[in-house]
């Protein structure tokens, strides 16, 4: 048995035939081909499979592509606009804020959403506890929170020179 | 120093691709008709195979075909192997025990292979394991490694009497013991050091190939050494010859050694592609990675140190109990041997040490190299002895460290190595100055004033790397020689490409090495790719690990760097009409001396190629060099990391307030990236010390088998840490690099656990030193004070 879903994501429509267990990360990997969404664990810990799904982060290997049916999904593919790096792409090459890059696409999507919810001026504390759900194993974290904290910044830029 | 040359903190070339999703990890490969593999695992730590029925799985959807321990005997499939002999005290080679790719008769550790199902989809080939009946006939297992060689214990395998490897020692007993005997004080310290699931964040996985048509096989796998898998897989397991054989490891998401390995499921993977006839695709779950992906650590030690009056450590003696697991894996018996005991004398000018070494088999998943690799267990215990030892004569930890350091090079131990260079003073300043030691009296009065306990922990580790000279790992029982090469391609429109033997898994060759090219051929940096991880491609080559990637494998670039430029003089030679010996070679040009007669490089590469000047001359067309660097002996990293804790006496939460390292990695290529490197290990150091232990029940389940029971270090658990270097070149090689990609993870625990037993007053503090621990450790505290 296979059951329909459609989505839009990294804004183009998006659709397929599929196993009603389909997990959204199984989606957009496996039907998709949009392999930047990582699978790191299988308890919904690591954060590598972090998408942004009608606005807001979650973990897509805990969410069944049917449950987004209808959904806006951004992944990191989608992140980058007119071949210009999202400012937090852009943060975390500028602090070294990744070694091998597999946690890296959950981490900066996780990052943007943050942003969302807490604003562009974030402190050490606020950054460190908000990552709880996202795990790293080169980094110590260290350069991911200098590079959250100045992709925040750098956000605010952005919005602001667009809003002129 | 040129914005990219050697020394500049350069942004990653390959970031690029990693933050934008485009990283190409294994897993990410698809391959045409490909089926899955689901690897159905034993429940049981210690039990015979007696029967097992896939008929039922055989006609379940989708199912290809279901293969056991008797299919790839009858294929004569060899068994993995363990690549480093080490002879007992009493010359009998280790005993190692068969380690067949899907087991045979019999099953060792809860997680051990058992069988393979391969289905057109995942799902399928699960949902068929559920259907594969396996008899098994469950056996006492022992997993306690402080036990395992104790009589009466279940036998794990026949040819290893009392789960005993081997009996190993080093080191002179005698004259150690008579040291002891005339000693002022002896320390006294028994010590475990924890096992540890290395965690690399991408899962290990594998897609098998087989072309019919050029009867070639073909294995995509997360590695950190292509070609050592290859040969194995090749010259031992048997499963096609080399020229047949081809192994790829596109971008891998982290290693720390668990990616070294040759592993059951990648073997059995690409053996069965052939026997299916299509691509056989496999992806570890995290759970399957906890069970079977090798283990790091595991040892039970007695450590005493002698002093004599003046408070010089006239000897140590150690003796160790290793944990193998249930196997002996890749390189197991070499990490508590030779990369652990000869790291006994520290950073310390010490007479006489004598260390023995138990290696036992238990009912667990294989034991094998974890970032540090025997080093991080070494510095742990005698740093955490010299610190009681320093406690315990009254003096204090630095400066007793001091009087003992060693002060001139090259230094010969007692334990085999020569240390080359240092300047251990040296850093130990330095830090002392960054962590402002001088007040921390004042900071632990304010910290007792609100309740807390203060401490302060140091560790003045040291490591052996970039291994190694070959001759010397051969003489020692490697049954490889370690090496490293480079082949530099150069194209007729003076581009480059680096083909090198040493893999990136995140330390960022793609930039570090494209900076030496760079800065070597004067050529801009993005004219320089770096190609590795394709056995197709490069040549031969011996992987990244024991932080030897700058050490060794961008020595063997620099070798036929060296070989272009004199080729290269060649070509100009003939171009410019003068001889090779009086043209040199500056800034990306080839000048003759004196003359304003010169020839740009990428002219030169064109002029090579097109050979018109030089047609029919000895000198032949073309400009590409191949190198192999073998080092003349192991580089020497070294440091002095202090971490000042706080804790709450009242729920043991440990606060690290502050962390200091100052390390001597020799040159360093790119500071950030070095940087990054020290970060990391001090964090998996800290893990170790705070957060992660693998626990095995006594029926050997693993009840730490997930990240809900296995706590790996969050960024809340972590402070920003403030890192500094100094510098003393490594004469060894031509760069005089050292390497940097362990030092943190051998260096923090030591600091941790000796910050905490500052802070409670007293030596009882194990590792992984929980809430729970410190809490109970702190009572003790209390209490004691109490009754004061």
């Amino acid at each position: 048995m296979t059951i329909h879903v459609s989505m839009t994501v990294n804004g183009k429509a998006a659709s397929a035939h599929v196993d009603p267990r389909t997990l959204l990360v199984q989606f957009l990997r496996d039907h998709l081909r949009l392999t930047g969404t990582h699978v790191g664990c299988d308890t919904s810990q690591c954060g590598a499979c972090v998408v942004i799904v009608d606005g807001a982060a979650i973990k897509s290997c805990t969410a069944l592509a049917a449950s987004c049916d209808g959904a806006h999904v951004t992944t990191i593919e989608g992140l980058a606009q007119g071949g210009k790096l999202h400012p937090m792409q852009q943060a975390f090459q500028d602090n070294h804020g990744l070694q091998c890059g597999f946690c890296t696409p959950g981490m900066i999507m996780t990052a943007v959403d943050m942003v969302h919810r807490k604003g562009h001026n974030l402190d050490e504390a606020t950054i460190r506890h908000e990552l709880e759900g996202n795990l790293c194993r080169c980094t110590g974290y260290h350069n991911i929170v200098k590079a959250v904290a100045q992709g925040a910044r750098d956000m605010a830029a952005q919005a602001q020179k667009a809003a002129e | 120093m040129s914005a990219t040359g050697i020394g500049a903190s350069v942004k990653r070339r390959e970031d690029i691709r990693f933050i934008t999703g485009k990283g190409r990890y294994t897993d990410d490969i698809n391959r045409e008709g490909q089926a899955y593999a689901f690897f159905i695992r034993s429940p049981h730590a210690h039990a015979t195979i007696n029967k097992i029925d896939a008929s039922n799985a055989l006609k379940s959807p989708g199912v290809v075909a279901v293969f056991t321990g008797e299919d790839v005997a009858a294929d004569k499939v060899g068994g993995l192997i363990c690549g480093w002999m080490i002879h007992s005290k009493d010359g009998s080679a280790m005993k190692a025990g068969p380690h067949p790719v899907l087991a045979q008769g019999k099953v060792r550790y809860v997680g051990d292979h058992v069988a393979v199902v391969i289905a057109d989809t995942y799902e399928q080939a699960l949902e068929a394991a559920g259907k594969v009946d396996v008899d098994y006939g469950e056996l006492p297992a022992v997993s306690d490694t402080a036990n395992a060689a104790k009589p009466g214990q279940p036998q794990i395998h026949d040819v290893a009497p009392n789960n005993t490897v081997f009996n190993w020692a080093l080191g002179d007993k005698a004259a150690t013991g008579a040291g002891f005997a005339s000693a002022k004080h002896v320390t006294k310290l028994d010590l475990v050091n924890n096992r540890l699931i290395p965690n690399a964040m991408e899962p290990r996985a594998a897609v098998g190939e087989y072309d019919a048509g050029t009867d070639t096989l073909t294995l995509y796998t997360t590695s950190q050494n292509p070609h050592v898998a290859r040969l194995v897989l090749s010259a031992f397991i048997g499963l096609a010859p080399e020229h047949k054989f081809r192994v790829i490891a596109p971008d891998v998401g982290g290693g720390f050694g668990s990616k070294i390995f040759i592993y059951a499921e990648e073997t059995v993977c690409v053996w069965a592609a052939r026997k299916v006839g299509r691509p056989v695709k496999w992806t570890a779950e995290r759970s399957e990675s906890f069970l079977a992906d090798a283990h790091g650590r595991d040892h039970v030690s007695h450590a005493e140190i002698a002093l004599d009056a003046a408070g010089k450590i006239t000897g140590v003696r150690v003796h160790t109990i290793a944990n193998m697991g249930a196997y002996l894996s890749t390189f197991a018996s070499c990490i508590p041997t030779y990369l652990y005991a000869l790291l006994l004398s520290g950073q310390y000018d010490i007479k006489n040490i004598y260390c023995e070494v138990d290696a036992v088999y238990t009912n667990t998943a294989p034991v094998d190299a974890y970032r540090g690799a025997g080093r991080p267990e070494a510095t742990f215990l005698i740093e955490r002895i010299v610190e009681k030892a320093a406690r315990e004569t009254g003096r204090d930890p630095a400066e007793f460290r001091r009087i003992n350091f060693i002060k001139s090079f090259p230094h010969q131990t007692p334990v085999i190595l020569t240390y080359d260079a240092g300047n251990y003073a040296g850093a130990l300043d330095k830090a002392l100055e960054m962590a402002d030691y001088k007040n921390v009296g004042a900071r632990k009065a304010a910290s007792a004033a609100k309740g807390k306990l203060r401490g302060v922990g140091f560790s003045a580790y040291i490591e052996a790397c970039g291994i190694a000279p070959s001759a010397a790992v051969g003489s020692l029982g490697a049954g490889v020689g370690l090496w490293e090469s480079a082949e530099v391609r150069v194209n007729p429109i003076g581009t480059v490409e680096i083909l090198t033997g040493s893999h990136s898994h995140g330390q960022g060759h793609e930039t570090t090495f494209a900076q030496l090219v760079s800065s070597r051929l004067g050529i801009p940096i993005e004219n320089v790719s770096i190609v590795h991880g394709d056995t197709d491609k490069v040549q031969m080559g011996m992987g990244t690990y024991g932080s030897r990637s700058g050490a060794v494998g961008m020595s063997a670039i620099v070798k036929a760097l060296d070989k272009i430029e004199a080729k290269g003089k060649k070509v100009a030679g003939y171009v410019l009409e003068a001889s090779d010996k009086d043209i040199e070679f500056k800034d990306g040009k080839f000048t003759v001396k004196g003359t304003d007669k010169s020839i740009d490089f990428g002219s030169v590469a064109l002029q090579a190629y097109i050979a018109h000047k030089f047609s029919g001359q000895e000198l032949e067309p073309g400009l590409k060099e191949t190198a192999f660097w073998d080092p003349t002996n192991f580089t020497f990293p070294a440091g002095v990391h202090i971490c000042e804790v706080e804790i709450d006496p009242q729920t043991g939460v440990v606060t690290i307030d502050r962390w200091t390292a100052v390390d001597d990695f020799g040159k360093m290529i790119n500071p950030m990236i070095v940087e990054g490197q020290v970060h990391g290990g001090v964090a998996q150091g800290v893990g170790q010390a705070l957060l992660e232990g693998a626990v095995y029940n006594k029926d050997g389940q693993l009840v730490t088998a997930s990240y809900m029971d296995y706590c790996m270090p969050r960024a809340d658990n972590l402070p920003s840490l403030n890192v500094a270097t100094i510098e003393t070149a490594c004469p060894s090689n031509p760069l005089g690099i050292k390497g940097c990609g362990e030092a943190g993870a051998i260096a923090a625990p030591a600091a941790v656990i000796n910050a905490i037993t500052d802070a409670v007053g007293h030596e009882d503090v194990t590792m992984p030193a929980t809430s729970q621990v410190v809490w109970r450790a702190a009572r003790k505290a209390v209490t004691k004070r109490a009754a004061e």
